[in-house]
């Protein structure tokens, strides 16, 4: 009984992962490496831009001094900024798949 | 049923062993493989499921064909929550679900990753069906190797009329989900783990990795906080010591993975924000997994004495060799990858948040280092001396208490701190009001608690206080400042505020929560009353400014449990106070009868298992406790007695006589009846603990506020759509900037 029921479950679990192995062509490498680019743009933009949110946040509660704030500021809008056109030039060249 | 069971099982190793092999060929680019082996983790999780839910049938049907059944159930084990739990109270049933909650967590974040990190995704699933293979294959060895007791679907033949039922000390409504709980916590850490490995395989070691699989690391942290918190909460209501936590090895096998994970959830904010200590968040990810597999063997092993010895068995070096693989292979990864670690920051200033949390990880891994040391130093004196030592809890307590006051205070200061760097006014500004408040809990402690004779105790009451305040300022003045932009009323700004910000607030919950954790384990320990009385019915005693009378004795008897319960109804008064309190504790004595020949029905209670049931009146600022120890001295000639002349009985019966041993069931059960009575009507002395713990409620509040402050931070925000909004937003103005600003 078991035996027979492991044959079916076998043949079950084969048959549901092969569905993408019928698949015709596969994704290029590049593509993948370049969508992985991508996200890592992303994350970092996000991340950037949580940091200005809390930098504008620290200053509003007096943590940092007016001279201090503007700098650090400047600077990771800067740094979004490099950022959005580093996400820019990505999306631009992005490598068909 | 059991055959479906096994058979999904069995074919679940199989399942397991294609998700390694699939990814892996994933891993060359051939998406197709890595679409296969993301189905396959489904389909692993499926097969998983219905192996689980087959065995907690046949639990529920009392198949005392299955072995694993037939140990750890009965008839008369109550359905809820005995039956449905009972199968985690054995080897094979724990190691089911050790790979059953993993394929859960796996099918999660490979569902929930699905299109994104192409190439890290194979080498991350490769790496948990690899943990897969390992735990189901340890199940599967099972059918080859019987004595490994890791099979759940082992036969039993033949097949008993009753079970042995579950372990005494697991008959407990914590019990039931207290190993879940933490096992769920160990598991839930191969997810990061199996990321940080994808991320150092492929050199994508950005922040990428982090933010997805963070809500993983912060739900084992929640799960694990919960199992610890129910383990201490078990040891204070169950075990008669009077204590929660008992620096017992299985207990310190949880802490050690909370403490590295919750400096692991500290340090992956400084590289999501600062690219900053790449090698050592995924040097701390690569150790919390290790010490949760570490916390799995030492349960499992039973190679140190514990309370927890109903666990040995012999996958203790199975789990070790898995933990030396995986502590070997990543360090050569590490090591391999340390030019592509290298931070892209450095620290700007000391007076920041960044460095703070360089203290708190390293004041963590510090506490880690001294719970490995401590827990396995009977192991190490073994091996160096030849002979076993264990280091007790005051040992620990001298290494634990600074460091634990010290993280505190990390903990207080750093949410008062900017990242990069934060300005001496805004630090003198910051600082003004925890440090009034920190100044007031102290005085309020030396005056009110008489805490000037407890130094530490005054100290960690201090930098409670400390932080708290620092918590609440943040709120407050976060909230204020939000008012000044929007014009909102107060309240409605902290709601929002804490809305938009769930991450950073519900984290300074959690820190708010373990001050208030402090305050319960400060107090209750460096204040508490105890005293071993030894009262006659009738009598009573004084202690501090309590009088405690031992009224009566009290008996009952479970049939169905088979136990016998010796009692005491005790009252109590406090000075001043009009009216009494009436505590019943007991002790619950459970019978090896059912594993012997019946020969002697009395003492069996007393050679077995016991429990103690704790009689208790919590309050708001103290908690008075108390245990019972029958003295069974004066009962020992009765059950002698009683017990030859039923042995001499069952002599005299002859083989296949139904009716005289169905005669001898029911003449003893009688006999223990009257025994129980006998005990009532002797009235024999009793031991008793009497404890007042002052604010432990205070402990598992604040152990409460951690957990929901866990659970804010977890919470996901309304979704991908408002935050493409913010980042629209940010975009035009940062486009606007970058259009305006010259060349």
């Amino acid at each position: 009984m078991e035996y027979l029921l492991a044959a079916v479950a076998i043949l079950s679990v084969a048959a549901f992962v092969a569905v993408p192995l019928r698949r015709s062509g596969s994704e290029q490498p590049a593509a993948i490496a370049a969508a992985a680019d991508l996200e890592d743009l992303e994350a970092r933009k996000l991340a950037k831009y949580r940091e200005i949110r809390d930098t504008e946040l620290d200053h509003a509660q007096g943590k940092i001094d007016e001279q201090d704030f503007r700098r650090q500021d400047a600077e990771l809008r800067a740094e979004a900024v490099e950022i959005l056109s580093a996400l820019d030039d990505q999306k631009s060249t992005k490598p068909s798949s | 049923m059991n055959a479906v069971g096994a058979a999904a099982l069995f074919v679940a190793f199989l399942t397991a062993i294609y998700v390694v092999v699939s990814a892996l060929l994933g891993t060359r680019g051939d998406s197709r493989w890595a679409d296969s082996s993301r189905r396959a983790v489904y389909a692993l999780c499926a097969l998983l499921l219905i192996a689980v839910l087959s065995l907690e049938l046949a639990f529920l049907r009392d198949d005392f064909s299955l072995a694993l059944v037939a140990q750890n159930s009965s008839t008369t084990t109550p359905t809820w929550p005995y039956k449905l739990t009972a199968m985690w109270g054995s080897q094979a049933g724990s190691l089911l679900l050790w790979a059953t909650v993993l394929s859960i967590a796996a099918s999660a974040v490979l569902a929930m990753t699905r299109g994104h990190h192409r190439e890290v995704v194979p080498w991350a699933t490769a790496v948990m069906g690899g943990i897969a293979v390992f735990f189901t294959g340890l199940i599967a060895a099972g059918i080859a190797f019987p004595g490994a007791e890791t099979w759940p679907f082992a036969a039993l033949s033949p097949v008993p009329v009753e079970g042995q039922g579950l372990n005494p000390l697991l008959r407990h409504p914590l019990m039931a989900i207290h190993p879940p709980m933490l096992y769920a916590g160990y598991v839930f850490f191969t997810i990061p783990f199996a990321f940080a490995i994808g991320a150092l395989i492929t050199r994508r070691l950005d922040a990428s990795w982090i933010r997805s699989t963070r809500r993983f690391a912060l739900i084992a942290w929640v799960l694990l906080t919960i199992g610890l918190a129910l383990g201490a909460r078990w040891s204070y209501s169950e075990l008669g010591w009077g204590g929660y936590w008992a620096w017992d090895p299985v207990e310190n096998a949880a802490l050690m993975p909370w403490l590295t994970g919750t400096a692991f959830l500290h340090s992956i904010m400084v590289q999501e924000r600062r690219g900053m200590l790449r090698t050592w968040n995924v040097s701390l990810i690569v150790l919390t997994f290790a010490l949760s597999l570490l916390g799995t063997f030492l349960v499992r092993s039973g190679i140190l004495q514990s309370i927890h010895a109903f666990g040995e068995s012999k996958v203790g070096p199975p789990l070790l060799i898995l933990i030396a693989t995986i502590l070997i292979g990543s360090t050569l990864l590490i090591v391999s990858r340390l030019g592509d670690l290298r931070s892209e920051r450095r620290i700007d200033s000391l007076a920041s948040r960044e460095s703070f949390f360089l203290v708190n990880n390293f004041l963590l891994v510090a506490l880690a280092a001294v719970v490995f040391w401590g827990t396995f130093f009977p192991l190490i004196s073994e091996a160096l001396s030849g002979e076993e030592s264990s280091l007790a809890a005051p040992w620990f307590n001298r290494f634990t208490t600074p460091i634990g006051i010290a993280l505190l205070f990390v903990a207080g200061i750093g949410p008062l701190l900017a990242w990069r760097r934060v300005s001496l006014a805004g630090i003198r500004r910051s600082l003004m009001i925890p440090t009034a408040a920190a100044a007031l809990a102290g005085l309020l402690a030396w005056l009110l608690g008489d805490a000037g004779g407890e130094p530490l105790a005054l100290v960690l009451f201090v930098v409670a206080g400390f932080t708290i305040a620092s918590v609440s300022q943040e709120l407050i003045r976060g909230a204020a400042a939000r008012r000044s932009l929007t014009g909102d009323p107060l309240l409605l700004s902290l709601g929002r505020l804490v809305a938009r910000n769930r991450r950073r607030y519900g984290g300074y919950v959690v820190h708010a929560g373990i001050a208030v954790m402090f305050i319960g384990i400060a107090a209750s320990s460096s204040f508490q009353t105890s005293e071993d009385l030894r009262l006659e019915p009738g009598q009573e005693a004084r202690v501090a400014d309590y009088t405690v009378r031992y009224v009566e004795p009290t008996e009952s008897i479970d049939s169905a449990q088979q136990s016998l319960t010796f009692g005491a109804v005790i009252e109590v008064w406090r000075d001043g106070e009009p009216e009494s309190m009436i505590l019943a504790p007991s002790r619950e004595y459970f019978s090896v009868n059912s594993q012997s020949d019946g020969a002697a029905p009395l003492r069996s209670f007393f050679e077995g298992e016991a429990t103690s049931e704790i009689g208790r009146q919590e309050g708001l600022t103290t908690d008075v406790w108390t245990a019972i120890q029958p003295d069974l001295s004066s009962l020992d000639l009765v059950m002698t007695k009683v017990d030859r002349q039923f042995a001499q009985r069952i002599e005299q019966i002859e083989p296949g006589d139904v009716e005289a041993m169905r005669q001898l069931a029911t003449d003893q059960g009688e006999a223990i009846a009257r025994f129980a009575q006998f005990y009532v009507l002797n009235s024999p002395a009793a031991n008793i603990r009497f404890n007042v713990n002052p604010f432990i409620f205070w402990l598992w509040a604040g152990i409460g506020i951690a957990v929901l402050g866990a659970l804010l931070a977890l919470w996901p925000g309304s979704g991908a759509r408002r935050r493409e909004v913010v980042s629209d937003i940010y975009a035009a103005r940062l486009a606007r900037e970058l259009a305006s600003s010259p060349g």
